[in-house]
Protein backbone atom coordinates (compact mmCIF):
# COMPACT_ATOMS: atom_id res chain seq x y z
CA UNK A 1 0.00 0.00 0.00
CA UNK A 2 1.44 3.33 -1.03
CA UNK A 3 1.92 6.00 1.63
CA UNK A 4 -0.76 8.66 1.90
CA UNK A 5 1.82 11.41 1.59
CA UNK A 6 5.28 10.94 0.25
CA UNK A 7 7.76 13.76 -0.26
CA UNK A 8 10.80 12.66 -2.30
CA UNK A 9 13.92 14.83 -1.89
CA UNK A 10 11.92 18.03 -2.00
CA UNK A 11 13.71 21.38 -2.11
CA UNK A 12 12.16 24.83 -2.15
CA UNK A 13 14.15 27.87 -3.17
CA UNK A 14 12.54 31.29 -3.12
CA UNK A 15 13.77 34.05 -5.38
CA UNK A 16 13.31 37.61 -4.21
CA UNK A 17 11.01 39.49 -6.56
CA UNK A 18 12.91 42.75 -6.28
CA UNK A 19 16.40 41.32 -6.51
CA UNK A 20 16.48 38.10 -8.58
CA UNK A 21 20.03 37.45 -7.39
CA UNK A 22 18.83 36.94 -3.84
CA UNK A 23 17.76 33.40 -3.14
CA UNK A 24 16.59 31.69 -0.05
CA UNK A 25 16.45 27.94 0.22
CA UNK A 26 13.87 27.14 2.83
CA UNK A 27 14.02 23.36 2.73
CA UNK A 28 16.37 20.99 0.99
CA UNK A 29 16.45 17.28 0.40
CA UNK A 30 13.37 16.54 2.47
CA UNK A 31 12.00 13.05 2.17
CA UNK A 32 9.19 11.97 4.43
CA UNK A 33 6.20 9.73 4.35
CA UNK A 34 2.92 9.63 6.17
CA UNK A 35 1.15 6.28 6.08
CA UNK A 36 -2.59 5.91 5.65
CA UNK A 37 -4.22 6.60 9.00
CA UNK A 38 -0.96 7.74 10.53
CA UNK A 39 -0.57 10.90 12.62
CA UNK A 40 2.81 12.47 11.92
CA UNK A 41 4.11 15.69 13.43
CA UNK A 42 6.90 17.86 12.14
CA UNK A 43 8.65 20.02 14.71
CA UNK A 44 11.50 22.42 14.28
CA UNK A 45 12.77 25.84 15.28
CA UNK A 46 10.94 28.91 14.04
CA UNK A 47 11.56 29.82 10.43
CA UNK A 48 12.75 26.37 9.45
CA UNK A 49 10.32 25.95 6.60
CA UNK A 50 7.69 23.78 8.29
CA UNK A 51 4.85 25.66 6.66
CA UNK A 52 6.65 25.49 3.33
CA UNK A 53 6.59 21.71 3.53
CA UNK A 54 2.91 21.72 4.29
CA UNK A 55 2.16 24.05 1.38
CA UNK A 56 4.10 21.71 -0.87
CA UNK A 57 2.04 18.76 0.36
CA UNK A 58 -1.12 20.79 -0.24
CA UNK A 59 -0.07 21.66 -3.76
CA UNK A 60 -0.25 25.37 -2.99
CA UNK A 61 3.47 25.57 -3.63
CA UNK A 62 5.45 23.82 -6.35
CA UNK A 63 8.75 22.41 -5.08
CA UNK A 64 11.90 23.55 -6.90
CA UNK A 65 13.20 19.98 -6.85
CA UNK A 66 11.80 16.61 -6.00
CA UNK A 67 8.28 15.34 -6.16
CA UNK A 68 5.19 14.79 -4.07
CA UNK A 69 3.11 11.64 -4.22
CA UNK A 70 -0.33 11.09 -2.77
CA UNK A 71 -1.32 7.45 -2.42
CA UNK A 72 1.30 6.64 -5.02
CA UNK A 73 0.10 9.22 -7.54
CA UNK A 74 2.24 12.14 -8.46
CA UNK A 75 0.69 15.37 -7.23
CA UNK A 76 -0.06 17.94 -9.87
CA UNK A 77 -1.73 21.19 -9.02
CA UNK A 78 -3.78 21.40 -5.84
CA UNK A 79 -4.08 18.37 -3.64
CA UNK A 80 -7.76 17.52 -3.95
CA UNK A 81 -7.62 14.71 -1.43
CA UNK A 82 -6.29 16.90 1.37
CA UNK A 83 -7.94 19.23 3.83
CA UNK A 84 -5.81 22.07 5.12
CA UNK A 85 -6.19 23.76 8.47
CA UNK A 86 -4.32 27.04 8.47
CA UNK A 87 -2.46 28.73 11.27
CA UNK A 88 -4.10 32.11 10.71
CA UNK A 89 -7.84 32.80 10.64
CA UNK A 90 -9.06 31.37 7.38
CA UNK A 91 -12.83 31.65 7.71
CA UNK A 92 -14.58 33.94 5.28
CA UNK A 93 -15.63 36.87 7.46
CA UNK A 94 -18.73 37.58 5.34
CA UNK A 95 -20.17 34.13 5.90
CA UNK A 96 -21.79 32.78 9.03
CA UNK A 97 -20.18 29.79 10.73
CA UNK A 98 -22.63 27.43 9.02
CA UNK A 99 -22.04 28.97 5.60
CA UNK A 100 -18.31 28.71 6.17
CA UNK A 101 -18.51 25.05 7.06
CA UNK A 102 -20.65 24.23 4.05
CA UNK A 103 -18.48 26.25 1.65
CA UNK A 104 -16.48 23.25 0.46
CA UNK A 105 -19.62 21.20 -0.12
CA UNK A 106 -21.13 24.13 -1.99
CA UNK A 107 -18.04 24.36 -4.21
CA UNK A 108 -18.42 20.65 -4.83
CA UNK A 109 -21.95 21.31 -6.09
CA UNK A 110 -23.93 19.62 -3.33
CA UNK A 111 -27.57 20.79 -3.03
CA UNK A 112 -27.72 23.53 -0.42
CA UNK A 113 -30.17 21.77 1.93
CA UNK A 114 -27.95 18.69 2.06
CA UNK A 115 -24.86 20.82 2.60
CA UNK A 116 -26.58 22.67 5.43
CA UNK A 117 -27.56 19.44 7.13
CA UNK A 118 -24.00 18.15 6.99
CA UNK A 119 -22.60 21.47 8.15
CA UNK A 120 -24.97 21.56 11.13
CA UNK A 121 -24.00 18.02 11.99
CA UNK A 122 -20.30 18.93 12.00
CA UNK A 123 -20.89 22.14 13.92
CA UNK A 124 -22.55 20.02 16.61
CA UNK A 125 -19.64 17.59 16.61
CA UNK A 126 -17.11 20.34 17.23
CA UNK A 127 -19.32 21.85 19.92
CA UNK A 128 -20.72 24.80 17.98
CA UNK A 129 -24.28 23.50 17.70
CA UNK A 130 -25.96 26.79 18.61
CA UNK A 131 -23.52 29.07 16.84
CA UNK A 132 -24.22 28.35 13.18
CA UNK A 133 -25.71 31.80 12.58
CA UNK A 134 -22.81 33.71 14.05
CA UNK A 135 -20.29 35.52 11.94
CA UNK A 136 -16.60 34.82 12.57
CA UNK A 137 -16.07 38.13 14.36
CA UNK A 138 -18.76 37.12 16.84
CA UNK A 139 -16.90 33.93 17.76
CA UNK A 140 -13.96 33.58 20.10
CA UNK A 141 -10.58 32.44 18.80
CA UNK A 142 -11.19 28.88 19.98
CA UNK A 143 -14.64 28.79 18.39
CA UNK A 144 -13.22 30.03 15.11
CA UNK A 145 -10.69 27.20 15.20
CA UNK A 146 -13.50 24.72 15.83
CA UNK A 147 -15.37 26.13 12.86
CA UNK A 148 -12.22 25.79 10.75
CA UNK A 149 -11.87 22.21 11.89
CA UNK A 150 -15.47 21.47 10.93
CA UNK A 151 -14.92 23.24 7.62
CA UNK A 152 -11.99 20.95 6.86
CA UNK A 153 -13.48 17.71 8.16
CA UNK A 154 -16.91 18.09 6.57
CA UNK A 155 -15.18 17.46 3.25
CA UNK A 156 -14.09 14.06 4.56
CA UNK A 157 -10.54 14.39 3.19
CA UNK A 158 -8.23 11.37 3.06
CA UNK A 159 -5.38 13.54 4.22
CA UNK A 160 -5.46 16.31 6.80
CA UNK A 161 -2.75 18.96 6.83
CA UNK A 162 -2.53 21.12 9.94
CA UNK A 163 -0.28 24.14 10.27
CA UNK A 164 0.12 25.02 13.96
CA UNK A 165 -3.66 25.17 14.15
CA UNK A 166 -3.80 25.82 17.87
CA UNK A 167 -0.80 28.07 18.35
CA UNK A 168 -2.97 31.16 18.86
CA UNK A 169 -5.11 29.56 21.58
CA UNK A 170 -4.72 29.73 25.31
CA UNK A 171 -3.41 26.60 26.99
CA UNK A 172 -6.75 25.28 28.32
CA UNK A 173 -8.64 25.76 25.08
CA UNK A 174 -5.71 24.25 23.31
CA UNK A 175 -5.75 21.05 25.32
CA UNK A 176 -9.48 20.72 24.79
CA UNK A 177 -9.06 21.16 21.05
CA UNK A 178 -6.15 18.70 20.92
CA UNK A 179 -8.23 16.07 22.66
CA UNK A 180 -11.15 16.72 20.34
CA UNK A 181 -8.97 16.39 17.27
CA UNK A 182 -7.53 13.15 18.64
CA UNK A 183 -11.00 11.78 19.35
CA UNK A 184 -12.21 12.69 15.86
CA UNK A 185 -9.11 11.19 14.31
CA UNK A 186 -9.44 8.04 16.43
CA UNK A 187 -13.02 7.49 15.24
CA UNK A 188 -12.08 7.77 11.60
CA UNK A 189 -8.41 7.40 10.96
CA UNK A 190 -6.99 9.69 8.32
CA UNK A 191 -3.44 10.49 7.42
CA UNK A 192 -2.48 13.61 9.34
CA UNK A 193 0.55 15.79 8.77
CA UNK A 194 0.72 18.10 11.74
CA UNK A 195 3.10 21.05 11.93
CA UNK A 196 3.94 22.53 15.29
CA UNK A 197 6.74 24.20 17.17
CA UNK A 198 5.49 22.74 20.43
CA UNK A 199 7.26 19.49 21.20
CA UNK A 200 4.78 18.55 23.96
CA UNK A 201 1.91 18.84 21.53
CA UNK A 202 3.75 16.84 18.89
CA UNK A 203 4.54 13.94 21.23
CA UNK A 204 1.15 13.88 22.90
CA UNK A 205 -0.73 13.64 19.62
CA UNK A 206 1.42 11.77 17.11
CA UNK A 207 2.42 8.31 16.04
CA UNK A 208 5.70 9.68 14.76
CA UNK A 209 7.62 12.93 15.25
CA UNK A 210 10.01 14.29 12.64
CA UNK A 211 12.59 16.93 13.60
CA UNK A 212 13.64 19.55 11.08
CA UNK A 213 16.99 21.31 11.30
CA UNK A 214 17.24 25.08 11.58
CA UNK A 215 16.86 27.03 8.34
CA UNK A 216 18.00 27.87 5.75
CA UNK A 217 18.00 24.62 3.81
CA UNK A 218 16.36 22.65 6.61
CA UNK A 219 16.05 18.94 6.34
CA UNK A 220 14.82 16.20 8.64
CA UNK A 221 17.48 15.29 11.19
CA UNK A 222 15.63 12.90 13.39
CA UNK A 223 12.59 10.71 13.53
CA UNK A 224 10.98 9.24 16.63
CA UNK A 225 8.23 6.69 16.88
CA UNK A 226 5.84 7.59 19.67
CA UNK A 227 4.57 4.30 21.03
CA UNK A 228 2.39 5.73 23.78
CA UNK A 229 -0.86 3.81 24.13
CA UNK A 230 -4.04 5.21 22.60
CA UNK A 231 -6.58 6.64 23.16
CA UNK A 232 -4.61 9.40 24.82
CA UNK A 233 -5.57 12.39 26.86
CA UNK A 234 -3.06 15.11 26.02
CA UNK A 235 -2.96 16.44 29.58
CA UNK A 236 -2.63 13.04 31.26
CA UNK A 237 -0.16 11.53 28.82
CA UNK A 238 2.28 14.32 29.65
CA UNK A 239 2.51 12.99 33.22
CA UNK A 240 3.69 9.52 32.20
CA UNK A 241 7.36 8.49 32.48
CA UNK A 242 7.42 7.29 28.86
CA UNK A 243 6.43 10.75 27.75
CA UNK A 244 9.27 12.28 29.75
CA UNK A 245 11.72 9.79 28.31
CA UNK A 246 10.66 10.56 24.74
CA UNK A 247 10.64 14.27 25.40
CA UNK A 248 14.20 14.11 26.72
CA UNK A 249 15.44 12.11 23.77
CA UNK A 250 13.79 14.37 21.18
CA UNK A 251 14.72 17.58 22.94
CA UNK A 252 18.38 16.53 22.93
CA UNK A 253 18.21 16.58 19.13
CA UNK A 254 15.99 19.62 18.83
CA UNK A 255 17.79 21.86 21.33
CA UNK A 256 20.88 22.49 19.24
CA UNK A 257 18.74 23.36 16.25
CA UNK A 258 16.61 25.74 18.24
CA UNK A 259 19.73 27.51 19.49
CA UNK A 260 21.14 27.63 15.97
CA UNK A 261 17.91 29.09 14.64
CA UNK A 262 17.85 31.64 17.41
CA UNK A 263 21.44 32.69 16.73
CA UNK A 264 20.65 33.16 13.06
CA UNK A 265 17.67 35.30 13.86
CA UNK A 266 19.77 37.46 16.14
CA UNK A 267 22.38 37.91 13.43
CA UNK A 268 19.76 38.79 10.85
CA UNK A 269 18.23 41.42 13.10
CA UNK B 1 -28.17 36.92 13.14
CA UNK B 2 -29.07 35.62 16.56
CA UNK B 3 -32.01 37.38 18.14
CA UNK B 4 -31.26 41.08 18.06
CA UNK B 5 -27.62 40.78 18.81
CA UNK B 6 -26.65 43.60 21.10
CA UNK B 7 -29.42 45.95 20.08
CA UNK B 8 -30.92 46.20 23.56
CA UNK B 9 -27.72 47.57 24.84
CA UNK B 10 -27.18 50.04 22.02
CA UNK B 11 -30.72 51.30 21.87
CA UNK B 12 -30.66 51.85 25.61
CA UNK B 13 -27.67 54.13 25.19
CA UNK B 14 -29.29 55.88 22.23
CA UNK B 15 -32.63 56.54 23.84
CA UNK B 16 -30.91 58.27 26.71
CA UNK B 17 -29.47 60.71 24.22
CA UNK B 18 -31.95 60.86 21.38
CA UNK B 19 -34.36 63.44 22.75
CA UNK B 20 -31.90 66.07 23.98
CA UNK B 21 -29.53 65.54 21.04
CA UNK B 22 -32.24 66.11 18.46
CA UNK B 23 -33.48 69.11 20.41
CA UNK B 24 -30.02 70.64 20.36
CA UNK B 25 -29.64 69.99 16.65
CA UNK B 26 -33.01 71.60 15.91
CA UNK B 27 -32.22 74.56 18.15
CA UNK B 28 -28.99 75.13 16.23
CA UNK B 29 -30.89 75.06 12.94
CA UNK B 30 -33.44 77.49 14.32
CA UNK B 31 -30.71 79.82 15.54
CA UNK B 32 -29.02 79.81 12.14
CA UNK B 33 -32.32 80.54 10.37
CA UNK B 34 -33.10 83.30 12.82
CA UNK B 35 -29.66 84.84 12.29
CA UNK B 36 -30.15 84.67 8.53
CA UNK B 37 -33.61 86.26 8.84
CA UNK B 38 -32.52 89.07 11.13
CA UNK B 39 -29.49 89.94 9.01
CA UNK B 40 -31.40 90.06 5.72
CA UNK B 41 -34.87 91.38 6.59
CA UNK B 42 -35.02 94.93 5.21
CA UNK B 43 -35.48 97.60 7.88
CA UNK B 44 -34.90 95.31 10.84
CA UNK B 45 -31.30 96.31 11.55
CA UNK B 46 -29.32 99.38 10.51
CA UNK B 47 -27.29 98.60 7.35
CA UNK B 48 -23.73 97.67 8.20
CA UNK B 49 -22.02 96.80 4.96
CA UNK B 50 -24.50 97.74 2.27
CA UNK B 51 -25.65 101.00 0.74
CA UNK B 52 -29.30 100.34 1.41
CA UNK B 53 -31.28 97.88 3.48
CA UNK B 54 -32.47 95.81 0.50
CA UNK B 55 -29.05 94.70 -0.65
CA UNK B 56 -28.53 92.06 2.04
CA UNK B 57 -31.73 90.37 0.91
CA UNK B 58 -30.63 90.68 -2.72
CA UNK B 59 -27.32 88.91 -2.12
CA UNK B 60 -28.24 86.34 0.50
CA UNK B 61 -31.95 85.74 0.06
CA UNK B 62 -34.40 85.53 2.92
CA UNK B 63 -35.34 82.37 4.77
CA UNK B 64 -39.05 83.13 4.67
CA UNK B 65 -39.00 83.75 0.95
CA UNK B 66 -36.99 80.60 0.42
CA UNK B 67 -39.52 78.65 2.45
CA UNK B 68 -42.34 80.19 0.41
CA UNK B 69 -40.58 79.21 -2.79
CA UNK B 70 -40.19 75.62 -1.62
CA UNK B 71 -43.80 75.52 -0.49
CA UNK B 72 -44.91 76.79 -3.89
CA UNK B 73 -42.73 74.21 -5.66
CA UNK B 74 -44.05 71.31 -3.70
CA UNK B 75 -47.63 72.33 -2.79
CA UNK B 76 -49.30 75.32 -4.39
CA UNK B 77 -47.71 75.20 -7.86
CA UNK B 78 -46.50 71.60 -7.53
CA UNK B 79 -44.21 72.09 -10.51
CA UNK B 80 -40.91 70.82 -9.09
CA UNK B 81 -41.74 67.12 -9.28
CA UNK B 82 -40.95 66.95 -12.97
CA UNK B 83 -37.52 68.47 -12.38
CA UNK B 84 -36.83 66.42 -9.29
CA UNK B 85 -37.73 63.26 -11.14
CA UNK B 86 -35.27 64.12 -13.87
CA UNK B 87 -32.44 64.96 -11.49
CA UNK B 88 -33.01 61.90 -9.32
CA UNK B 89 -33.25 59.55 -12.31
CA UNK B 90 -30.00 60.95 -13.64
CA UNK B 91 -28.38 60.47 -10.24
CA UNK B 92 -29.60 56.93 -9.82
CA UNK B 93 -28.74 55.90 -13.37
CA UNK B 94 -25.27 57.42 -13.09
CA UNK B 95 -24.80 55.71 -9.76
CA UNK B 96 -25.90 52.27 -10.93
CA UNK B 97 -23.98 52.34 -14.21
CA UNK B 98 -20.88 53.85 -12.63
CA UNK B 99 -20.86 51.46 -9.67
CA UNK B 100 -21.49 48.38 -11.83
CA UNK B 101 -18.82 49.47 -14.30
CA UNK B 102 -16.36 50.23 -11.54
CA UNK B 103 -17.04 46.86 -9.91
CA UNK B 104 -16.58 44.94 -13.16
CA UNK B 105 -13.53 46.95 -14.20
CA UNK B 106 -11.93 46.74 -10.79
CA UNK B 107 -12.43 42.98 -10.58
CA UNK B 108 -11.13 42.46 -14.08
CA UNK B 109 -8.00 44.53 -13.73
CA UNK B 110 -7.20 43.27 -10.25
CA UNK B 111 -7.38 39.66 -11.43
CA UNK B 112 -5.54 40.17 -14.70
CA UNK B 113 -2.03 41.25 -13.89
CA UNK B 114 -0.96 41.85 -17.49
CA UNK B 115 -3.96 44.04 -18.28
CA UNK B 116 -3.52 46.17 -15.19
CA UNK B 117 0.14 46.75 -16.04
CA UNK B 118 -0.73 47.84 -19.57
CA UNK B 119 -3.58 50.12 -18.53
CA UNK B 120 -2.04 51.57 -15.39
CA UNK B 121 -0.78 54.91 -16.82
CA UNK B 122 -4.08 55.50 -18.61
CA UNK B 123 -6.11 54.88 -15.52
CA UNK B 124 -3.88 57.18 -13.54
CA UNK B 125 -4.28 59.88 -16.18
CA UNK B 126 -8.05 59.49 -16.33
CA UNK B 127 -8.28 59.65 -12.59
CA UNK B 128 -6.01 62.68 -12.27
CA UNK B 129 -7.95 64.59 -14.93
CA UNK B 130 -10.57 66.99 -13.56
CA UNK B 131 -13.43 65.07 -15.11
CA UNK B 132 -15.97 67.86 -14.68
CA UNK B 133 -14.49 69.45 -17.81
CA UNK B 134 -15.86 66.51 -19.77
CA UNK B 135 -19.34 67.96 -19.29
CA UNK B 136 -19.24 70.19 -22.40
CA UNK B 137 -17.99 67.27 -24.51
CA UNK B 138 -20.73 65.00 -23.17
CA UNK B 139 -23.15 67.81 -24.01
CA UNK B 140 -22.03 67.61 -27.62
CA UNK B 141 -22.02 63.83 -27.71
CA UNK B 142 -25.22 63.04 -25.88
CA UNK B 143 -27.21 66.25 -26.35
CA UNK B 144 -28.82 68.39 -23.69
CA UNK B 145 -31.10 65.63 -22.41
CA UNK B 146 -30.46 63.22 -19.58
CA UNK B 147 -27.74 61.31 -21.42
CA UNK B 148 -24.99 63.87 -20.96
CA UNK B 149 -25.72 64.25 -17.24
CA UNK B 150 -25.71 60.51 -16.66
CA UNK B 151 -22.43 60.24 -18.56
CA UNK B 152 -20.84 62.90 -16.38
CA UNK B 153 -22.07 61.21 -13.21
CA UNK B 154 -20.80 57.85 -14.44
CA UNK B 155 -17.27 59.14 -15.00
CA UNK B 156 -17.27 60.54 -11.48
CA UNK B 157 -18.68 57.43 -9.79
CA UNK B 158 -16.78 54.89 -11.87
CA UNK B 159 -13.34 55.79 -10.63
CA UNK B 160 -14.22 55.92 -6.96
CA UNK B 161 -15.75 52.45 -7.11
CA UNK B 162 -13.11 51.17 -9.48
CA UNK B 163 -10.21 52.03 -7.21
CA UNK B 164 -11.96 50.68 -4.15
CA UNK B 165 -12.75 47.36 -5.81
CA UNK B 166 -9.24 47.11 -7.19
CA UNK B 167 -7.85 47.67 -3.73
CA UNK B 168 -10.41 45.31 -2.23
CA UNK B 169 -9.45 42.44 -4.50
CA UNK B 170 -5.75 43.05 -3.98
CA UNK B 171 -6.26 42.91 -0.24
CA UNK B 172 -8.23 39.70 -0.03
CA UNK B 173 -6.59 37.79 2.78
CA UNK B 174 -4.20 35.27 1.17
CA UNK B 175 -5.11 32.76 3.84
CA UNK B 176 -8.83 33.01 3.13
CA UNK B 177 -8.05 32.65 -0.54
CA UNK B 178 -5.79 29.62 -0.09
CA UNK B 179 -8.39 28.09 2.21
CA UNK B 180 -11.13 28.49 -0.38
CA UNK B 181 -8.87 26.93 -3.01
CA UNK B 182 -8.12 23.99 -0.74
CA UNK B 183 -11.84 23.57 -0.20
CA UNK B 184 -12.10 23.04 -3.92
CA UNK B 185 -13.28 26.40 -5.25
CA UNK B 186 -12.87 26.78 -9.01
CA UNK B 187 -11.72 30.06 -10.52
CA UNK B 188 -15.30 31.12 -11.13
CA UNK B 189 -16.32 30.15 -7.60
CA UNK B 190 -13.40 32.09 -6.15
CA UNK B 191 -14.62 35.15 -8.03
CA UNK B 192 -18.18 34.75 -6.86
CA UNK B 193 -17.68 33.59 -3.29
CA UNK B 194 -14.39 35.20 -2.29
CA UNK B 195 -13.32 38.12 -4.46
CA UNK B 196 -16.77 39.60 -4.95
CA UNK B 197 -17.90 39.61 -1.29
CA UNK B 198 -14.51 40.87 -0.21
CA UNK B 199 -14.61 43.67 -2.77
CA UNK B 200 -18.21 44.50 -1.85
CA UNK B 201 -17.16 45.70 1.56
CA UNK B 202 -14.78 48.12 -0.13
CA UNK B 203 -17.48 49.21 -2.55
CA UNK B 204 -19.77 50.04 0.32
CA UNK B 205 -17.13 52.08 2.04
CA UNK B 206 -17.10 54.22 -1.11
CA UNK B 207 -20.83 54.26 -1.78
CA UNK B 208 -21.56 57.32 0.32
CA UNK B 209 -19.00 59.26 -1.67
CA UNK B 210 -20.20 57.88 -4.98
CA UNK B 211 -23.86 58.71 -4.36
CA UNK B 212 -22.78 62.26 -3.64
CA UNK B 213 -20.71 62.33 -6.82
CA UNK B 214 -23.54 60.97 -8.94
CA UNK B 215 -25.65 63.85 -7.62
CA UNK B 216 -22.86 66.31 -8.41
CA UNK B 217 -22.65 64.96 -11.96
CA UNK B 218 -26.38 65.34 -12.52
CA UNK B 219 -26.69 68.84 -11.08
CA UNK B 220 -23.50 70.22 -12.67
CA UNK B 221 -24.55 68.73 -16.00
CA UNK B 222 -27.93 70.41 -15.74
CA UNK B 223 -26.36 73.63 -14.68
CA UNK B 224 -24.16 73.69 -17.77
CA UNK B 225 -27.00 73.21 -20.18
CA UNK B 226 -30.39 71.58 -19.97
CA UNK B 227 -34.10 72.17 -20.23
CA UNK B 228 -35.20 70.44 -17.05
CA UNK B 229 -33.97 69.33 -13.66
CA UNK B 230 -33.25 71.08 -10.39
CA UNK B 231 -29.91 72.35 -11.74
CA UNK B 232 -31.84 73.93 -14.59
CA UNK B 233 -34.19 75.66 -12.12
CA UNK B 234 -31.20 77.08 -10.29
CA UNK B 235 -29.63 78.23 -13.54
CA UNK B 236 -32.86 79.98 -14.59
CA UNK B 237 -33.25 81.71 -11.23
CA UNK B 238 -29.65 82.87 -11.28
CA UNK B 239 -30.19 84.37 -14.73
CA UNK B 240 -32.90 86.61 -13.29
CA UNK B 241 -31.02 87.32 -10.02
CA UNK B 242 -33.69 85.47 -8.07
CA UNK B 243 -31.42 84.52 -5.18
CA UNK B 244 -34.31 83.12 -3.12
CA UNK B 245 -35.05 80.49 -5.75
CA UNK B 246 -31.37 79.63 -6.03
CA UNK B 247 -31.27 79.10 -2.27
CA UNK B 248 -34.46 77.08 -2.38
CA UNK B 249 -32.94 74.87 -5.06
CA UNK B 250 -29.85 74.34 -2.92
CA UNK B 251 -31.98 73.43 0.10
CA UNK B 252 -34.01 70.91 -1.92
CA UNK B 253 -30.86 69.34 -3.35
CA UNK B 254 -29.31 69.09 0.10
CA UNK B 255 -32.39 67.41 1.53
CA UNK B 256 -32.48 64.84 -1.25
CA UNK B 257 -28.76 64.18 -0.96
CA UNK B 258 -29.36 63.44 2.71
CA UNK B 259 -32.20 61.09 1.85
CA UNK B 260 -30.07 59.23 -0.70
CA UNK B 261 -27.24 58.99 1.76
CA UNK B 262 -29.44 57.52 4.45
CA UNK B 263 -30.82 55.02 1.93
CA UNK B 264 -27.30 53.88 1.17
CA UNK B 265 -26.63 53.67 4.89
CA UNK B 266 -29.64 51.43 5.29
CA UNK B 267 -28.64 49.10 2.45
CA UNK B 268 -25.11 49.00 3.81
CA UNK B 269 -26.36 48.03 7.24
CA UNK B 270 -28.33 45.14 5.76
CA UNK B 271 -25.58 43.80 3.53
CA UNK B 272 -22.64 44.46 5.82
CA UNK B 273 -24.04 42.91 8.95
CA UNK B 274 -21.10 40.49 9.04
CA UNK B 275 -18.69 43.31 9.74
CA UNK B 276 -17.61 43.74 13.33
CA UNK B 277 -18.91 46.84 15.04
CA UNK B 278 -17.17 48.41 17.97
CA UNK B 279 -18.64 47.58 21.33
CA UNK B 280 -21.04 44.95 20.14
CA UNK B 281 -21.99 42.88 23.14
CA UNK B 282 -24.67 40.38 23.80
CA UNK B 283 -27.06 41.12 26.61
CA UNK B 284 -27.68 37.95 28.55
Amino acid sequence: MAAAIELRSVACTFVSKDAPGQRYTAVQDVSLTVGDGEFVSVVGPTGCGKSTLLNVAAGLLQPSLGEVRMFGERLQGLNRRAGYMFQADSLMPWRSARDNVLAGLQFRGLPIAQAQAQADDWLRRVGLGGFGDRYPHQLSGGMRKRASLAQTLVMDPDIILMDEPFSALDIQTRQLMENEVLALWQSRKKAVLFITHDLDEAIAMSDRVIILSAGPASRPIGEFVIDLPRPRDVAEVKMTPEFTRLHKAIWAVLRDEVLKGYQQQLQAA
Amino acid sequence: MPKNHGTYHLSAVKSQWRVPLLTWQLLLLLALLLFWHVMTQPGLLPTLMFDNDRQAAFFFGQPLMVAQRIWAWFVTDADIYRHLRVTLSETILAFIIGAAGGLAGGLWLALSQRMSQVLEPYIKALNAMPRIILAPIFGVWFGLGMGSKVALGVTLVFFVVFFNVYQGVKEVSPVVLANARMLGASGRQLLRYVYLPSATSWVFSSLHTSVGLAFVGAVVGEYLGSSQGVGYLILQAEGSFDINTVMAGIVVLTLFALVLDSLVGRVEKRLMKWQPKAGETEKL
